[in-house]
């Protein structure tokens, strides 16, 4: 316990130095407004922003980082409840409760509900991260090759049966997301595969081009041709408080939305948007009155988005302590560490105590920046939506083409990104998730790695995989997930991920 | 019937078949030592199988022809402007590329008004080279005029 708390001194001599403050700040505000932009997201928020930090060091550009993470968690409740758009992904459920209580007249007090809520469970699931960070780290140093292997797997397996379609569909993605991963220079050959003579391939497909591609441009080429603009409420400042009823009935859900969120995160492959479903459809379930849901209900708007904010933070426990991203905003996050010098997983915590430890304190820190962001000035993040979108999307194309070609200074990287967005396009079309692509590209080279050293150290037998406790744990839960996948095929029954959707509507 | 599912699973099946073909021009190595082929051909076979898998319960699903593909127009012309700039960007330099991408999706695309239209070309082109090339430091193109 004194250790920790000398740590978290530590930490919070870091992030409260004036420079990381100012970055985290700025962090916080772009994060904010990332949320709020339809059709940007925390992900291509990040991949863009990542050329600025170029110059920084490892911490304010970790922390700056992260602050567009859950600042977009926080911004992206703003346009759910004020005009049923989701800022991002992990936002749609707030749509239903919140948006019916804009049009109530109760906007304010539900962005109010939002901001606490979002609050409270940063901030508890921050000392959950803390707690739980350290002893995973250690427990992984007992990881070989095939523990890691069977972990990659567990996660894509993980990802591919949350994802909003059949797992089978999420499982084609991570497959193609994994072959483009070993475009390039092969690590233990030498080989140069599939660059057909382009140097710049040798590195291998940068995540940053396909993130911006598969999630930024497809939304540009779907959403763009689109007439209607949608109707803004704006809450005025001094009806932002909830009333005392309204308090009590966001309590419990808060704690519990905090609770749901944080496992859920923390699993690797886990997405935000399945916290969010779980606690709505727990919250409705628990309610004395569930026929409210949809129609206003406190509770429809406090569980979700507190989950929402403590998977973020659950999801920094694996990528922190084992150097595995649970999902691809963390994968992006890791990829800017190694960028920035910095290698996460178990040795993290002792080689970098003071960027750890900082980021950590940063993410108090950031908790309040967000509330007094979130609250006072939300009238003018909502000003930020009367831009028409004919006016807006060309600027954000002009970020994104600009984004990409900072990463590396390559053309190259620009075309991928084009390419990557005709497949989105394509994609979302046809009803496919696109997350298990990025995924797949950031773990492929760990994945071969740790499959072509476990084969080298068991001689050639796949058995190492299934006799070492560990690894066969993690594939033996893999298994479960897989055989959960194909129960409905059988049995002719919807799966509980077949029933959220309904239950919520 | 060909089914959204159907025509994806073809296609992911292409893919494979595709990846497998250029992965077997590699060494695929022992199970002792897996060569540079062994992961993608690997891969390109799993690909293969949910192609397979996926086109053969993909009977359920929309049709094809059902697929809205209403904004393609507006799509193409976004994608158009970005292939301009993925060629121009190192020829024209930063800001005359952007300002050009700018001002034929504001004023052509979306029929802004031209001063709106030249007002913001100018504007966001500028002020982004500025932010990211001069307060940043992230080096950008310039091109033979310098812009």
């Amino acid at each position: 316990m004194g250790e920790t708390l000398q740590n978290l001194y530590l930490g919070f001599s870091v992030a409260l130095s004036p420079g990381v403050l100012w970055y985290g700040f700025i962090g916080c505000v772009v994060g904010t407004l990332v949320g709020v932009l339809p059709g940007v997201g925390p992900l291509a928020g990040i991949s863009l922003l990542l050329p600025a930090t170029f110059g920084l060091d490892a911490t304010r550009a970790i922390v700056m980082l992260a602050g567009i993470y859950y600042g977009a968690m926080y911004g992206g409740s703003t346009t759910s409840i004020l005009m049923r758009i989701p800022g991002e992904a992990a936002s749609v459920m707030t749509c239903i409760d919140g948006y019916a209580m804009a049009r109530k007249g109760r906007a304010g007090p539900a962005l109010a509900i939002a901001a606490v809520g979002s609050y409270v469970a940063g901030t508890v699931s921050v000392v959950a991260l803390m707690v739980l960070a350290p002893p995973l780290a250690s427990f992984a140093l007992r990881f070989g090759p095939p523990e890691y292997f069977s972990l990659l797997l567990l996660g894509l397996l993980v990802l591919a049966y949350m994802n909003s379609g059949s797992m089978l569909r999420g499982l084609a993605m991570a497959a193609l997301g994994l072959l483009l991963g070993t475009i390039g220079i092969d690590q233990m050959s030498g080989y140069f595969r599939f660059a057909y003579g382009v140097p710049e391939l040798g590195d291998g497909i940068g995540v940053v081009a396909v993130a911006v591609g598969l999630f930024g441009l497809s939304e540009i080429l779907v959403t763009a041709g689109q007439k209607t603009p949608p109707e803004v409420i704006r809450p005025r400042l001094r009806d932002l408080l909830p009333s005392r009823q309204e308090w009590r009935e966001a309590n419990g859900p808060i704690w519990r939305g905090t609770a749901i969120g944080f496992l859920i995160g923390i699993i690797p492959g886990s997405a935000h948007v399945i916290s969010t479903f779980v606690s709505y459809a727990i919250e409705r379930r628990l309610s004395k009155r569930p026929e409210e849901f949809g129609r206003g209900a406190v509770a429809g708007v406090a569980g979700p988005e507190s989950a929402n904010n403590a998977a973020t933070s659950g999801s920094f426990v694996p990528m922190l302590a084992l150097g595995v991203p649970s999902a691809p905003i963390a994968a992006l996050l890791l990829a800017a560490m190694m960028i920035h010098g910095v290698t996460p997983g178990p040795l993290l915590i002792q080689n970098s105590p003071a960027l750890f430890w900082g980021f950590i304190a940063s993410m108090y820190v950031g908790n309040v920046i967000l509330l007094i962001l979130n609250l006072p000035l939300v009238g003018l993040f909502v000003n930020l939506l009367r831009v028409p979108y004919p006016v807006l999307y060309p600027t954000i194309l002009v970020c994104s083409l600009l984004g990409v070609y900072a990463v590396n200074g390559s053309v190259v990287d620009v075309w991928i990104m084009l390419a990557t967005g005709v497949l989105g396009y394509v994609l979302r079309k046809l009803d496919f998730e696109t997350a298990p692509i990025v995924l797949g590209l950031v773990l492929a080279p760990m994945m071969e790695l740790a499959l072509r050293q476990s084969l080298a150290m068991s001689d050639g037998r796949y058995a190492i995989f299934v006799t070492r406790p560990i690894s066969a744990t993690l594939l033996a839960a893999g298994a479960v997930l897989l055989a959960l996948a194909l129960r409905p095929l059988v049995s002719r029954t919807l799966d509980w991920r077949a029933r959220l959707p309904a239950e919520v509507e | 019937m060909l089914t959204t599912d159907r025509v994806a699973g073809g296609a992911i099946v292409l893919v494979g078949a595709i990846a497998l073909w250029q992965s077997l021009q590699l060494p695929l190595g022992s199970l002792r030592q897996p060569g540079p082929a062994y992961m993608p051909a690997l891969l390109a076979v799993l690909l293969m199988l949910f192609g397979i898998a996926v086109a053969a319960l993909g009977g359920a699903t929309g049709t094809f022809s059902a697929v809205a593909w209403t904004e393609w127009r507006h799509a193409l012309a976004i994608f158009g402007a970005c292939a301009f700039a993925a060629v121009a960007l190192e020829r024209l330099g930063y800001r005359l590329t952007m300002g050009l991408v700018l001002a034929f999706l504001l004023g052509v695309v979306e029929r802004k008004h031209p001063l709106l239209t030249v007002a913001l070309a100018v504007g966001v082109a500028g002020g982004s080279f500025f932010l990211f090339n001069t307060v940043l430091r992230v080096p950008l193109p310039r091109g033979p005029l310098g812009l």
